[in-house]
Order: structure tokens, then C-alpha cells, then sequence
């Protein structure tokens, strides 16, 4: 840990000294933020990493103090280095945070992007009247010149057409469209440190590339300082020169990208570096793939499509709208035994393939072909809803929310116990006893059953997601994005486990997800979906080194690597699609 | 908060099964939300104020001096008397002895009417648990022969209120006025709190054309103006149906119009969690549909419904003093606080026997205790969603 000395570099344009920032409700106090120092440079990227509730984000919103309720520096500097351009020291943390003098600063010499960006925009403004909002509020510009300004922004961040995107609304925009409108936002007052929030992480893989290249670029064009939380190790080893990890609201180990990578000093860190290349290759446990047996097939899905009407109006007939194909012509075939990974961005279909096939979804044409062990072939996709509820007990599903997919008004006992109750009708004490077994099987102390899910963290909220689905001893289980809600460090362990039950109790598993990382450590086969259709499968390995679809690739090639050394040696492959697909 | 001090916990322990947990957050739904009602000052306050409003409209015969239709011609319009706590004893030191003064009666001959000044001499000591003539309480199950306040000697004049247009204890009637108009409230509600579950419920779990078809229904009936509604299906009961008939007669008018809101919450709430990830589970689960409303669902908008029962039980109350009021809701001999509120239409009553309008002030501080009441109820809700 490097402590601020007091002859800064010339090139200084933020120093944060012993900040701290306690929330006190009243019960207990937190320190979110305890004592930390940074030093923020011109030219220079500060990643700030650690999982969530390590008090990253609390750190950049005490830079511009805006700290939310009942949050409060309680001590500490931050200490903005020739504000407005004039010289002098100015300590932020000790201004009013609704005055004038701050108001100033933010935007103008300080400016930040939010995880969110459709939360973060205005709904019912044009981007180009938020834009020159933004330049008004600074500058002395007529509302003209702030206009072309905008529009210049907007080119520099590489919106196409940005003559006409300056009066398009957020909603017309898309996700990486959107996070580039924010950029051009904080940037347009030319600021001298930018604080970006997990930009990124609400992205697709793709766009997040994207938007990596766009930050490196403006820094290198403007030359302003940049501060980028993140908790993912691979953006760092792309973007940062320098990194600071915080761990419970201290910074563990502070220093420039390639020792933190290279020599990791403190434990926590030594971890989340471990956790994250654990996922750079297949799991040891994974094993080999089982050897496919000519017709072993659990589950035959064939020419499946699904096809969402819009919304009719109570008079009219017809919708304005056109209907959308989430699903299109969709076949695959699931050996026993086998670990079948699911991968594409959102809205390729990938989390619509997986409801259709649970029947949550009725879909709108083709056969799921279902087989469990010593009962006949069903046709799922046909059946009515009641007759579809004995397959449940053999499929089982895997939500990706842990918070969500535990009801809470109900304890632990009740969430596991409920699928025995409702297929087996056991007695309180078999079932506790059951609940039980399955508790400390996934990982949980006994006594964890007598609680409530908020009780618990998401990793562990997610081991009770498992139990519940391993409870009917089930031969197909389905999981939807069941990891990426967690932090990267917790990731790992979830995935080990559910390899060691899928083995043990040999259990055909779906995997879905965005993540190739993940999909990589523990599938046997991979199925690439874009567009509703799949673009792409076969073994794990070879779609991973080498993809032979277009999409496929540009998806492989946007994935960071966390290895600062690599930086720019991956060519980026952009896929562009024929426009008979669309 | 507690999640990510559980995921620290969890972090440091990254091989081991997870053994040690934090305390926090093992307390039920109930207790937390009491914990936040707790803090909510004015909603505290306020269910006690309630709860003693409660209490008098249970025990009602017990806590008024006299019967409610008990009258005396003499003290017709008689002002209220102030509560003398201390009396001077022989020697003149202070006793506790409360009483209250006697009346002089004189008769303006021209205009008729009587005139009371407070004759300071006359005194007539008052007390707790005092005997009475026997009386019915609860209609009759038992005839206690002690009430909880009221003068040492029977037949002694006491308006601790004043006195109504025959001669009637204004106090006694306001008491008796509280069981009416808390019950119409609580009862109305009830039957509205029936139809808004089982439509709402309906509508929103169904959805389609079912929802469809409820909403307007819904959007109609709240499109009509209220007043003239209650007055017309008023206007349409006969007039020869006994007093308790025409109670429940207008309990039911009040709820068929009452249950538009109560289905709209419930319909929303049930669509926002049928979509809900648990809700999903619960099917796949196997669990039936009952089940899954009463056991999965339901739970998480049981406090919402009780907040917006104690919303709901305002308007109740509101609506049956306006119509009484009107004169087309409850009759007399039933007494309601709107029935009450009648003897102070008039010009004379305003000038003359301005405490015919504390039944009004009953209205008030029970709306707003039970606004205040459902207010923190909402709040704290939802103890989970901070």
C-alpha cells in the first residue's frame, strides 16, 4: 500500500487521502469506504477492482461527493489539483455536496458514466438536449454552438450519423449505442479526470470490446485522467496502468497493472487472480466427455421455434406490430451424461431455448423429445400443461437470480423442501431430515434451513438454488445464467459444485450463459445461438480455438484476457450480419 | 447490507463449507415490520388512539353514563359542564372529589327558551365504577349494574358534553355513535375486501380477456360520481325496513362500491409477481394452483393489503356520516356519528348549541388515526425492499 507523500507529481489531477465514508442506520455503522488513498493521473487508467459490497463504488461517488443516504464522509480529503483550470488545491470532501462550487466541478473537471446507462439518461429529453445541458451548465455557449459541440462529441465517440442521432431519444438507441451517448455526455466539457462506473458490465462481450476501445482511444486523444471500476479481471488486464484493489472497504494492494498481475502481494488478491484464470481453462474436475453411445440421447429438440405475438388492444383485431421470432427452426440433441453449454448475447434466444424446453414457455412449433431412464419418450412441446407436470420431477431448473428465484416469505426448509412435498408427500421429519442431507451436500451448515434467504449471500442463496433443484434427484437440469449474478471469486466454487453433483449423481446438464469462460470450464459441448437460430456447435474445445462461424469468432475475440501482456495481440474480429438474416 | 457482509464471510472461506453466518436478518416478516412501524411517531400515536377507539365502541354500554335514548326534558340544549377534580373540604384544604355544577334553569318567556347558568353551590359529585340501573350489554348476554363513569347518585344531571335538542346526553350518544360507525367501517370493509380479493385476484392471476372485462367493470363503477350513487340506492330502500335492516342494507351499498380499489391493488400486485422467479419455481415444483397463490403468493402481499384495509376503513366511515347526514342513511333510534351530526344542520344549532358538533370531531380523529395508521402500515410493508 503506497501512501499519498506530500511532493505530488506534476501531473496530479485528483488525490484522494485517508477518505472514509461510514453509513450509519441507526443499528450499526458501515464503513463502506475506511481510510483509503489514491492518486488519479493525467493520462493514466486507475482500475479500481473488488467484489460487490467492497466499496468501490462508494469511492468514486465520494470523489464528487454525492454520497447516497445515510452515507457520510466522515474524514478524509479529496483534493482536485488546479480546479477549473486556475492553480491551487481544492479538497472536495469538505464542500457542501448541494452548493455551488461543487456543482461546478462535476461535469466540468470531474465527470462520471454509470453502470446503467439506460437508468442514467433521461427518458423524455433527446440525447442532444441532455448534451448541451451539460455544455450550458459550464460553458458560455448559445444553444447553437452547443448543439454543433454536441454533435462533434458525438462523432468522437463514433456515433454513426451523429447529425441525426443529437435528436434521437435513449430508447431509440441500443445498449452499447447508449453507453457511448453517456461517454460523449461526460467527456463533452473536456474534463480532466473521468470516473467510469462498471460501464461495461451491463453489456454483451461484444459492445463491452467496443466500448474498451472507444475509453482507450479518447484517453489517448484527450489525455484526461480515468478512473474505471470494474470487478472483472480481464477489463483491467485490457484497459488499466494502474490497479487498486479494495477489499471491505480498504485498499489491499495498490500498484501498476503488471506487478498486480505478475506478483500478486495480498492474499485477497492472490485469490481473485486464481479464481479468474481457474476459468481461462476446463476444470479438472469436468473430466472427460462421456462417450456418446449411438441413441443415448435425454432430450432430441427439433425444428423448435417460438414466435411472441404482440400485444392486442381490446378493439382492434390486429397489432401494429410485428411479432417477434425468438426461437427460429431450433434443433439439438442432448447425449445422457453429457454437459451441453448454451452461449450467446442477449436477445440470441439462448434464455427462451431454455423455458421453451422446461415448457414455462409454450412454444409455437417443433418437438422436445424427452427420455427419461425406464419410462417412454415423451413429446413435451405438444402436451397440455397438466401433462407436462411429471417431467418436472425428472428436469429440474436452475434460476439465474438467486434473489429472486427464493420466495421470501418462506424459510429455507420450506423453499428445498417444497418439490418433495409436492411429488412425494413426505412427513415434517423425513422432509427436515432430507433438507438436511441436501443442505450440507451443496455445502450449507444444517441450521441454515431455519432462516430466511436474505439471511444469506448470493453464493450461498445460489447453493440453496441447487438443493432445491437436486432435491427430486432429477436426470436433466437446466441452468440459466446460474452464475453470472455472483462476483468472479465465488463463481469457481459454484461451478465445481455443480460438476461434482452433475458426475455424481450423473445428471444430463444445459448450461446457458454469455460467459465463454464459464461455458468453457465445465461444458462437454458448446451451441452457439445468434438471432433465435444456432450458428454453431460441437465440443468445447475445438468452438473455443477454432470457430469457424463469423459470429462465433468475433465472439471469442472480444472476450478479455486477464493477462496485461496480451493486450492487443488478439485481433478483433467484427461480425457484421448479411442483411438476408435480419 | 447483509448480503455483502455474508459474502465477505464467504469469500474468507472460500474452500471450507460455509459455517459461519451472520446473525442478522433471521427475524420474521411480522417482526420486522413492526420494528419499522415502530418508528413511524405519528402512526404509533396513532394506534393508540385507535385502539382506545376501539375499545369504546366494544364496551360502549359500559362507558356511557347513560342509555342512549335516555332523555329529560328540563335540560334541553344544556351546555356542557366542566370536570371539577378538587373540592374544599370542611376545614377548606383540597380533596379529590371530583363533581360537576348543577344548572339554574331560566325561561326567557318571549322566545321559550332556556336559559342555564352554572350555579356554583350546586354540586353533584361524579366517580368511576358508579351504580347504575341495570342495563343489556351486548344485547343482552349479561345486566351489569355499574357503569365506568357517571354521577355517585343515580338520576343525577350530568352532560359532561352538553345536551341535545330533547334533553339527551350528547357524550353517551357519541360512545354509542362509535360501536355504529367503527362497525359499518370494519364490516364494509370486509364484505369490500371479499369482492376486491376474489375479483382482483381474478384478474390479475387470469389476465386476458377475464382482466379485460373486470377492468372496465372496475373503471365504470369509479367513473360514476359517488354521491349521487349512494343516494339513489338509498333512496331505493324502502322506508318501512327496521332500523338494523337498513344498517346492514347500507353496509353492503357502501362495499359494492368500496371493493374498486382494493381489486386494483390486488390485481397489481398479483401481476408483478407472477412473473416473479420464486412464483415460476414454485410451478416447477409441482405445487398446484391454489398452492401456489395462497402459499407462494400471497404472503408477499399480506401486508400491503392490511395497509390498505386501514386506508380503506376512512372512506367507509366517511361515506356513512355523509349519508346519514343526508338523512338517507341510517335512522334513528340507531345512533351513528352521522345520524348525530343531523341535529347540527341548523342555523339555531350553531349558534345556540355549538357542542352538537363534537360528534364531527369524533369523525376526524378517527379518519385520521386510521390514515395515520395505514400510512406507517405501508411503510413498513415492505421491511425487505430497503
Amino acid at each position: 500500500m503506497t501512501v499519498a507523500s506530500t511532493d505530488v507529481p506534476a501531473d496530479t489531477v485528483v488525490e484522494v487521502r485517508n477518505l472514509s465514508t461510514w453509513f450509519d442506520t441507526g443499528r450499526h455503522v458501515l464503513k463502506a469506504v475506511d481510510g483509503i488513498n489514491l492518486t488519479l493521473r493525467r493520462g493514466r487508467t486507475l482500475c479500481v477492482v473488488g467484489e460487490s459490497g467492497s466499496g468501490k463504488s462508494i469511492t468514486a461517488r465520494s470523489i464528487l461527493n454525492i454520497v447516497p443516504k445515510p452515507g457520510r464522509i466522515v474524514g478524509g480529503e479529496v483534493l482536485l489539483h488546479a480546479p477549473g483550470s486556475k492553480p491551487g488545491v481544492l479538497n472536495l470532501a469538505a464542500l457542501d455536496p448541494k452548493g455551488r462550487r461543487i456543482r461546478a466541478i462535476r461535469g466540468r473537471d470531474i465527470s462520471m458514466i454509470f453502470q446503467e446507462p439506460m437508468a442514467s439518461l433521461s427518458p423524455v429529453h433527446t440525447i442532444g438536449q441532455q448534451i448541451v445541458e451539460a455544455i450550458r451548465l459550464h460553458r458560455p455557449l448559445s444553444k447553437a454552438e452547443a448543439r454543433a459541440r454536441a454533435i462533434e462529441v458525438l462523432a468522437q465517440v463514433k456515433i454513426p450519423r451523429p447529425e441525426r442521432a443529437v435528436n434521437r431519444y435513449p430508447f431509440e438507441f441500443s445498449g452499447g449505442m447508449r453507453q457511448r451517448a453517456m461517454t460523449a455526455m461526460a467527456l463533452v466539457c473536456e474534463p480532466r479526470l473521468v470516473i467510469a462506473d462498471e460501464p461495461t458490465t451491463a453489456l454483451d462481450v461484444t459492445t463491452q470490446a467496443e466500448i474498451l476501445d472507444l475509453m482507450k482511444s479518447l484517453q489517448a486523444q484527450n489525455g484526461m485522467a480515468l478512473m474505471f471500476i470494474t470487478h472483472d479481471m480481464g477489463v483491467v488486464a485490457e484497459i488499466a496502468d494502474d490497479v487498486a484493489v479494495m477489499y471491505h472497504g480498504k485498499v489491499v494492494e495498490q500498484g501498476p497493472v503488471h506487478q498486480i498481475f505478475a506478483a500478486p502481494q495480498h492474499p485477497y488478491t492472490q485469490r481473485l487472480l486464481s479464481s479468474v484464470l481457474a476459468l481461462e481453462s476446463r476444470s479438472a474436475k469436468a473430466g472427460l466427455a462421456p462417450k456418446p453411445t449411438q441413441d443415448d440421447a435425454i432430450l432430441d429438440v427439433t425444428g423448435l421455434t417460438m414466435i411472441f405475438q404482440p400485444r392486442r388492444s381490446f378493439f382492434s383485431r390486429k397489432s401494429k406490430d410485428e411479432p417477434v421470432k425468438a426461437l427460429d427452426n431450433v434443433d439439438f440433441t442432448l447425449k445422457r451424461g453429457e454437459i451441453l453449454g448454451i452461449v450467446g448475447e442477449s436477445g440470441s434466444g439462448k434464455t427462451t431455448l431454455g423455458r421453451c424446453v422446461m415448457r414455462i414457455l409454450q412454444p409455437t412449433g417443433g418437438h422436445i423429445l424427452f427420455k427419461p431412464r425406464a419410462e417412454p419418450a415423451t413429446d413435451l412441446a405438444g402436451l397440455p400443461l397438466k401433462a407436462v407436470k411429471p417431467a418436472w420431477s425428472k428436469m429440474r431448473m436452475i434460476f439465474q437470480d438467486p434473489f429472486s428465484s427464493l420466495n421470501p416469505r418462506m424459510t429455507v426448509l420450506q423453499v428445498i423442501a417444497e418439490p418433495l412435498r409436492n411429488n412425494f408427500g413426505l412427513s415434517p421429519k423425513a422432509l427436515e431430515q432430507r433438507v438436511a442431507e441436501l443442505l450440507e451436500r451443496v455445502g450449507l451448515p444444517r441450521e441454515a434451513m431455519w432462516r430466511y434467504p436474505h439471511a444469506f449471500s448470493g453464493g450461498q442463496r445460489q447453493r440453496i438454488g441447487i438443493a432445491r433443484a437436486i432435491a427430486l434427484k432429477p436426470e436433466l437440469i437446466i441452468a440459466d445464467e446460474a452464475t453470472s449474478a455472483l462476483d468472479v471469486s465465488l463463481r469457481a466454487q459454484v461451478l465445481d459444485l455443480l460438476l461434482d453433483l452433475v458426475r455424481e449423481l450423473s445428471i444430463s446438464f444445459i448450461f446457458i450463459g454469455h460467459d465463454i469462460g464459464v461455458i468453457r470450464y465445465m461444458c462437454d459441448r458448446v451451441v452457439v445461438m445468434h438471432g433465435g437460430k444456432i450458428v454453431e456447435s460441437g465440443p468445447t474445445d475445438q468452438v473455443c480455438d477454432y470457430p469457424q462461424h463469423p459470429y462465433t469468432q468475433s465472439l471469442i475475440s472480444a472476450i478479455p484476457k486477464p493477462d496485461p501482456n496480451l493486450r492487443g495481440t488478439t485481433k478483433r474480429i467484427r461480425y457484421i450480419e448479411a442483411p438476408a438474416a435480419t | 447490507m447483509t448480503d455483502n457482509l455474508g459474502a465477505q464471510v464467504e469469500a474468507a472461506a472460500p474452500t471450507q463449507p460455509v459455517t459461519a453466518m451472520t446473525l442478522q436478518g433471521s427475524a420474521s416478516q411480522w417482526k420486522l415490520m413492526w420494528w419499522q412501524f415502530r418508528r413511524h411517531k405519528m402512526a404509533m400515536a396513532s394506534l393508540v388512539v385507535l385502539l382506545l377507539i376501539l375499545i369504546v365502541a366494544a364496551f360502549c354500554e359500559f362507558i356511557a353514563p347513560f342509555p342512549a335514548d335516555a332523555f329529560t326534558p328540563r335540560f334541553t340544549y344544556a351546555p356542557p359542564q366542566r370536570v371539577h377534580l378538587f373540592d374544599r373540604d370542611e376545614s377548606g384544604g383540597l380533596v379529590w372529589r371530583p363533581y360537576v355544577n348543577g344548572y339554574k334553569v331560566t325561561i326567557d318567556p318571549v322566545a321559550l327558551r332556556r336559559t342555564f347558568v352554572i350555579d356554583e353551590a350546586v354540586k353533584y359529585p361524579i366517580g368511576f365504577l358508579v351504580p347504575s340501573d341495570p342495563y343489556p350489554m351486548w344485547g343482552g348476554v349479561f345486566m351489569p349494574e355499574t357503569k365506568l363513569i357517571g354521577p355517585l347518585h343515580k338520576g343525577d344531571p350530568v352532560f359532561l358534553l352538553g345536551a341535545d335538542r330533547l334533553g339527551r346526553d350528547l357524550f353517551s350518544r357519541i360512545v354509542y355513535g362509535t360501536r355504529i360507525s367503527m362497525s359499518i367501517g370494519l364490516i364494509g370493509v370486509t364484505l369490500s375486501l371479499v369482492l376486491g380479493i376474489v375479483l382482483g385476484g381474478i384478474s390479475g392471476y387470469k389476465g386476458g380477456w377475464v382482466d379485460n372485462v373486470i377492468q372496465r367493470v372496475i373503471e365504470f363503477i369509479l367513473s360514476l360520481p359517488t354521491t349521487p350513487l349512494w343516494l339513489g340506492l338509498a333512496a331505493a330502500m324502502p322506508s318501512n325496513w327496521p332500523p338494523l335492516r337498513i344498517y346492514f342494507a347500507i353496509t353492503i351499498i357502501l362495499s359494492l362500491i368500496g371493493w374498486t380499489n382494493l381489486a386494483r391493488v390486488i390485481r397489481g400486485k398479483f401481476l408483478s409477481l407472477r412473473t416473479e422467479d420464486f412464483v415460476t419455481a414454485a410451478r416447477l415444483d409441482g405445487a398446484s394452483e391454489p398452492r401456489i397463490i395462497f402459499r407462494h403468493m400471497a404472503p408477499s402481499f399480506f401486508s400491503h393489503i392490511i395497509a390498505e384495509i386501514s386506508l380503506a376503513i376512512p372512506a367507509m366511515i366517511l361515506a356513512e356520516t355523509a349519508l346519514s347526514f343526508l338523512g338517507l342513511g341510517l335512522q334513528p333510534p340507531i345512533v351513528s356519528w352521522g345520524v348525530l351530526l343531523q341535529e347540527a344542520q341548523n342555523i339555531r344549532a350553531i349558534s345556540t348549541a355549538p357542542w352538537l358538533f363534537t360528534p364531527g370531531l369524533a369523525v376526524v380523529v378517527t379518519v385520521l388515526a386510521l390514515n395515520f395508521v395505514g400510512d406507517g402500515l405501508r411503510d413498513a410493508a415492505d421491511p425487505y425492499r430497503q
